[in-house]
Formats: structure tokens, sequence, C-alpha cells
């Protein structure tokens, strides 16, 4: 028989199915039973909770799996986990979570065992957990990386610190991340014993425009992006009058850079619905997709079960709770293509076409096959299941004056600790950057922030003290986007920054706009020419030129930002392009056909390696005695620089 | 894949038609063709457009449009080479280079032997574990993800999947 669970009737006295749902089914299944009195059910559901929280045998051990802690190993980690397990005979119990953000510290695991605190060993290797099983359980604590929580403040003496006093999680707040590396994602009891469903429990006894009113009160302002009162798109879309709507979630996360929608949906999948079904609820949608980028296929198979299990008790499909509301979800697999981002572009690839359309008219009037529809994204939807779960002042506490609340923020590039903070909106970059992320490694100093992706702009560095909030961003040349924020340090051209957005906007140009699709190609061969020495002075006037009649006279917000890159790196490191241009010299040594290669005598060993990497045969040298490149055949391949063991190859 | 060889083009495409038949389903129905074959084959786009009536140059407007379609057929393993920023910045593209050149691919995306290809692509949303590459099995069945991959790294991992490859291809996967 299978087991019990918080889902199931807990005896013959509830009523509750499907076809015949309960009103209350939702609060019923922690704080139940609520329609009669029965000691045993109380305790049916306490013994339940307590085992879901501690595991049946007093032990937990959670490894997370998703994406990145799984291209960091985490797969050999969990086997290794079940293999000790088993072969010691140890009574606990393998669970699964997501990522809690720190992507540095891949592949963590989680201990808790009643009556010790529960840890967090970091960078696990598979070789390590029999060790770090037997320390923790024998009550050595000594090489946790930090302890979960400590309520009745008596764990002072285990040396180890409290997650909440580190630097990179004391600064966060994590409001919509709350469940990420907590919860389990496949497991909807996990969610539900932690305030899950609470909002969707709450607005069904509200009036559609009512739920708007909480959200305008909310100030919740979209995160994909542009920044859209999410009140607004609803009550557009709400006073539609039409025989279906539709509710679309935008998980088509393509900005290079950002992941925080593939973490919150693979973390805490159920979140990210009950927003989405609140969402269709105030707009009185009866349809919703939830459009997934291909890359991220683990970020589907999480949405398409949650989706599956929450059909299956009744929280989706028809007659929703009794409501009278009715509400499906289809968890549709794109088949790649960044302007899919675009909300337009979105409905054209769940119609099976392909582009953008002309706007208006809006989506939330005329949207998939003509009728309204609203295109939310994965943080903002999350955020609307939260709001509803914990009210509105835990939210508004946060913020600025214009964007209320917290927004993800993914660090990567140049930092110490990558990986994902969730932070008030308005905090500084120097504050996400150096407190959050750690700075750059080795004591390299930060050249600028990009921030936005391939439609954002960079930041130089002392510029840093910008906050982050829609505004701000726009008047240093950058957008929030989705939140991305790559830290590019000294040893890179921000020349070859902007090649590299531009090639990548260029590659994804969908080729309906003339300006677009040709005007990024000139742009691309002219910082090309730069980077190769062939350019001119009056290359950098044209680049501003073509770069406003592209941001002009483009249908989609694709090509309306794509020359952003170009526009701020102009603005800030004008410099840059200029001694490509004037002396002929990439000052960051990364431009190939700028750098020279040379070896260095004093360091050369005389090994022959190079000579062997070499794949045009120009490094010539007696074993034993410095070698040479001939620097007018020299090809500029790196192959040299990367082989030498001594670092003998010397970019100048 | 044997048992798809077995099964002609017009069965693998009627079994996917039967399930999706819609225009607005061409996506998924692709997706699903590929998934049988590794690619789209020619013969299985007509077979569609005969069968749901829409028009072959729509199909093939789809089929190019989108990254995830590839035309040809690929290896049995393909190396998917993230070239996001995080990735860029940290060098994968030294890293895609050798790739190639050690599994000796100069045209084309896909070494001699029809065993590995080398394909870029866009964002795994791995970036904090940059440089990043995936590798999937042709029939999509395999997905590998590894992070930190540095130069040395990539020639093992070369190496690895093309002696798995090359087990799984005689032993008549």
């Amino acid at each position: 028989m299978a087991e019990w669970t918080l889902m199931d009737r807990c005896c013959d006295k509830c009523w509750h199915t499907v076809e015949y749902p309960c009103k209350h089914f939702i609060r019923c299944t922690v704080e139940g039973p609520l329609c009669h009195e029965s000691a045993e059910c109380r305790v049916k559901r306490k013994r339940r909770i307590e085992e879901l929280k501690y595991g049946k045998y007093g032990i937990k051990i959670k490894v997370p799996i998703s994406s990145c802690t799984l291209a960091a190993g985490a797969k050999e980690v969990y086997d290794a986990v079940s293999k000790e397990v088993l072969s010691s005979g140890l009574n606990a119990d393998i669970t699964i979570s997501g990522c809690m953000g720190l992507c540095y510290l891949d592949p963590w695991i989680e201990l808790s065992k009643k009556g010790l605190p529960t840890a967090i060993y970091v960078n696990v290797k598979p070789g390590d957990v029999p060790k770090i099983l037997k320390e923790y359980l024998s009550g050595d604590l000594s090489n946790a990386f930090a302890l979960r929580a400590d309520p009745e403040g008596i764990y002072k003496n285990y040396k180890v610190p409290l997650l909440n006093d580190l630097t990179l999680w004391s600064n966060q707040v994590r409001f919509v991340s709350r469940g990420c590396g907590v919860l389990n994602p496949e497991s909807i009891e996990d969610y539900i014993i932690s305030n899950g469903f609470r909002g969707l429990d709450k607005i069904l006894n509200m009036h559609p425009k009512n739920v708007i009113e909480f959200v305008k009160k909310s100030g919740l302002r979209g995160r994909g992006g542009a920044g859209f009162p999410t009140w607004m798109k609803w009550e557009i879309a709400q006073s539609q009058v039409s025989d279906i709507k539709y509710f679309i979630v935008n998980a088509d996360e393509g900005d290079p850079g950002a992941f925080m929608n593939r973490l919150l949906a693979e973390s805490d999948p159920y979140r990210v619905i009950e927003g989405m079904i609140i969402g269709a609820y105030a707009v009185g949608a009866s349809k919703g997709y939830i459009f997934v980028r291909a890359e991220k296929p683990l970020m589907a198979d999480r949405l398409s079960k949650a989706v599956e299990e929450i059909r299956k008790y009744g929280l989706l499909g028809r007659n929703i709770l009794g409501s009278g509301f009715s509400f499906d979800i289809e968890v549709i697999l794109s088949a790649g293509a960044f302007v899919c981002g675009e909300e337009t572009a979105l409905i054209s690839a769940i119609e099976g076409r392909t582009r953008p359309r002309q706007r208006p008219p809006y989506p939330a009037t005329r949207g998939l096959w003509d009728k309204p529809t609203v295109i939310n994204n994965v943080e903002t939807v999350a955020h609307v299941a939260t709001v509803f779960q914990v009210g509105v002042e835990e939210f508004t506490k946060y913020g600025t004056e214009k964007s209320k609340g917290t927004k993800m923020f993914c660090v990567t590039g140049c930092v110490s600790r990558t990986g994902a903070y969730e932070v008030p909106i308005g905090m500084s970059l120097s504050k996400l950057v150096y407190d959050l992320a750690g700075g750059p490694p080795d004591g390299k100093k930060v050249k600028a922030v990009q921030i936005g992706g391939p439609s954002g702009g960079c930041v130089p560095s002392n510029l840093l003290n910008t906050p982050v909030d829609y505004e701000s961003l726009q008047s240093a040349g950058a957008i929030m986007g989705s939140g991305g924020v790559v830290v590019i340090d000294e040893d890179s051209c921000m020349v070859d920054v902007a090649k590299f957005f531009t090639s990548f906007t260029l590659a994804e140009s969908c080729g309906k706009c003339f300006t677009c699709r040709v005007g990024m190609k000139l742009l691309y061969d002219i910082l090309k020419n730069i980077t190769e020495g062939k350019g001119s002075e009056e290359d950098l006037e044209l680049l501003n030129e073509l770069s406003d009649v592209i941001i002009g006279s483009s249908l989609c917000a694709l090509g309306g930002t794509a020359p952003n890159p170009i526009k701020s790196t102009l603005r800030y490191f004008r410099d840059e392009y200029v001694a490509h241009i004037k002396d002929r010299k990439c000052p960051a040594k990364v431009c190939p056909n700028l750098v020279e290669y040379w070896i260095d005598p004093a360091k050369c060993v005389g090994c022959g390696l190079c000579v062997k990497a070499c794949p045009t045969n120009f490094i010539t040298g007696e074993r034993g005695k410095p070698h040479s490149i001939d620097p007018s055949k020299c090809i500029r391949c790196s192959q040299c620089f990367i082989t030498c063991p001594q670092g003998a190859v010397i970019k100048r | 894949m044997d048992s798809v060889k077995e099964r002609s083009v017009d069965e693998v495409v009627s079994t996917i038609l039967g399930k999706y038949n819609q225009r607005h389903h061409l996506m998924r129905i692709l997706q699903e063709v590929q998934s049988n074959y590794g690619y789209l084959p020619r013969e299985a786009l007509e077979k569609i457009s005969q069968s749901t009536g829409i028009p072959l140059s729509d199909i093939i407007n789809v089929a190019t449009f989108y990254h995830q379609y590839r035309l040809e057929i690929p290896g049995y393993y393909i190396f998917l080479v993230c070239m996001g920023t995080a990735c860029h910045l940290k060098g994968n593209q030294d890293n895609y280079n050798v790739l190639r050149n050690t599994l000796g691919i100069k045209k084309g995306n896909t070494s001699s032997d029809g065993l590995v290809s080398v394909e870029k692509a866009r964002c795994f949303g791995c970036c904090s574990l940059a440089p990043v590459m995936m590798v999937v099995s042709r029939d999509g069945c395999e997905r590998y993800l590894h992070g930190n991959v540095d130069i040395k790294e990539t020639k093992k991992l070369a190496l690895t999947y093309r002696s798995m490859a090359s087990k799984k291809v005689r032993s008549g996967e």
C-alpha cells in the first residue's frame, strides 16, 4: 500500500475528491482536519510533517539536483551518498533539493539529524562522502561550511558560522527564492507545508478585481526586464470581453548570463505555477502555456512534473476547488530562438510560426490567436504567489519608491562567488559585486559590469555606486533586463565584448526588419575591422549613427536594444576603441591580431612543448635553451601560450 | 536507433501526426521527428507537408528559424559548447577550437567517422560554472553537463565521448 501523504484523505469523514472538491482542501492538508474533530487525524498530519522535515528516521541528507549542481558533479555525489547509506546500513532519508544560488560552492550537501544543527558541506567530492557522514553523525561539525539556522542560539560551541551570519547571505532578502535549495522541487507536500498554495486558497474567495487591486497595492513590476506594472497588464486583459483568454509564462530565458528563471523553476516549480493560476484567475484566462527554453531541459521536466502533480489533486483543471474557475496549463518546449523572449515572437512560436509582429495591438488586448493574452515572466509570477502568501507589507518593505520588493540577480564572470542573489531593488551595484559576489579573484580590478545581457550595457567601475533599479540603470546606459550581471575585469577587451554581443544579436536577428538584419551585420563588420587593426577614426561616428538608426527603426525590442552594448562601451571606453584604431594595440591583449607573442628567455627552459604545439612550426630553439617565435610568421593561434608549462610565452 | 531504421519515415511521421496534427503543433511535431532521428530528414518534412497541408516552405521556415533543429545527421554524441557571455569571457571559444582539433573536424560539425559532432550553443544558464559544455546523445536519451572545463579537460572529454560513441555504434545501439 502506498504511503499516506498530506494530499490524501485522512479518514472516511473527509469527502474531498477532485470531482467534488472541498473548498478548504489546501488549508486542511496541514492544519486539518477542519470539518471534523479527530485526534487521530491530527496526529497523522503532525507525524507526516515531522517526517517530511526530518526524515523517517530522524536523519536526512539533501543533495541538490539542478542544472548547475549537475554540471559540478552532483549526480556523482548523490550516487556516492546512496551507496554509503546502503553499505553502512544507516537509516536515513536521501532527498533532492534545488539550488540555493551559491553556485561557486557546488556541489553541496545538507545533513540534518534531530538534536544536531543542520549543516551544509560544500564543494563535496564523491570520495569525501563517507568521511563527511561519519563526522557529522558523531557530532563533529568542524568541516561544515555553515549551519542552516540556530533558532535557540545554542550552537555557538560548534564554531561553524551560521549561514545568516555570512555577508553573502545576510545581505540578501530571500523573498521569492525562499524555497530554492530548501524544498524538494519534486514534492508537492514539501511546498504545501511551507505555506504553499495559501495564496491560491486566499484568492479563490476574492473577486478578480480585488486580486488585481491587491497586486496594484504591492507595486509589483514585471521582472522580465521592462518593468511594466503587473497589475496594469492584468487589468487591461481582465477588462476585455472574449470567449477565451490566455495566460502565458515566459520561461524562454535567453539572456546569456541570466539564470534566475531556470533556478526558480527548477528549485521551486510549484511557486511559479501557483502564481500563474492566481494571475489566470485575476484576468479570467482558461488556458495557460509555459514556454520553456530548449537549452534548459531540466526546467521543462520539473515544471511538467509539477503541473501533472497539481492536476492530480484538482488544483488545476475544471472547477478548481469548487470555485467555478477552470484553468489548465501546457508546458511547451521552445525550439530555441533568442527573439522568442519578445512577447509577440513568443506568441508566434506557440502558434507554430516564426518572428515578432507589430505592437499595438498589445497582447493584453489581442495576443495568442488574436485573443486577450497576458505574458508574465517566471520571476514575476513567483513573486505574485509569494506576495499573496505572506502579504503586501512583507514585500513593500523592500525596494525603492518606484520599484518595490526584491529582484534576483545572477552575478557571473570574474568574481570569486558566482551565483544568484536576491536583493532589495535599489542596492548598489558595488555591494552586489563586492559584498555578495566577493569581487574579482586574485586581487584583479573590475573594469566594467555588463548588465541586462545583449540588450543591456556596460557600467564602468567608477559608476558602481549606481543603485540597481529600472530607472537608474537606464540613465547609466544599461538596463535591468532579466538581471544578468557579468563582471568584466582588466583582462577583457571592451571592443571584443561589444563584438561578442553584436555577433550574438546578429545571429539572433529574425531578419524581418531590414535595419536590424543588415545594420547589425554592418556593425559587426566595423567592430571586426577595429579588432583586427583595420579600423579608422570615422568608424566610431559611423557606429554611433548606425546604432541610432537600428534602434529607431526596428519593430521589436531585439533590434531596438541590440546596439546598446556598442553605445555604452563607446560612451565609457572610447579610449580602448581609439587604442585599437590609432596605436593598433589591444590594451587588454585579447584581440589576436593586435597581440604579439614573445618568449621570455629568462623563463623559458627549452622543453620544446611549444614547438610541438605550434601548427606553423615557426618556433625555434635548441633543446634546453630559450626558444623564440618568428613574429612575422606567427598566426597568433595562442597554442604556445596555452601549452607553455612555465608561463614563458607572453602576450605583448 | 535500429528500431527506427526498421520503421519507415512514413510510419514514424504517421505515429507523431496521430498525436499532433494542428498547425500550431508544428514545433512539437518537428521536435518529435528530431528525437527519433537526431535530425530532420527531408523525407519526413515532405511527409508532414503532404499529410497536414502545411506548405513545405512553411515547414522549412520553422525548421531553419529555430536553432534546435538540424537538417543533417549529427554524430552519436553532440558537444554543445556554450557561447554565453560568461563562457565567452572564460575561454570557451578556445575549448571549441580544441574540440574540433582533437576530433579532427575541419568542415561542417561532425567528425569524419560520424561519431561525434561539435556545435555552438546558446546559454544553458549554468554561467556560474563557466565555461560549460553539454553533451547529448543523438536520440536525446543521454544528457551530461560539464562545468569549469579547461583545455586539458576538454581534450579528455573529446576522447572519452568518442570512444563511448564507437563502443555504442559497434554494439549496434
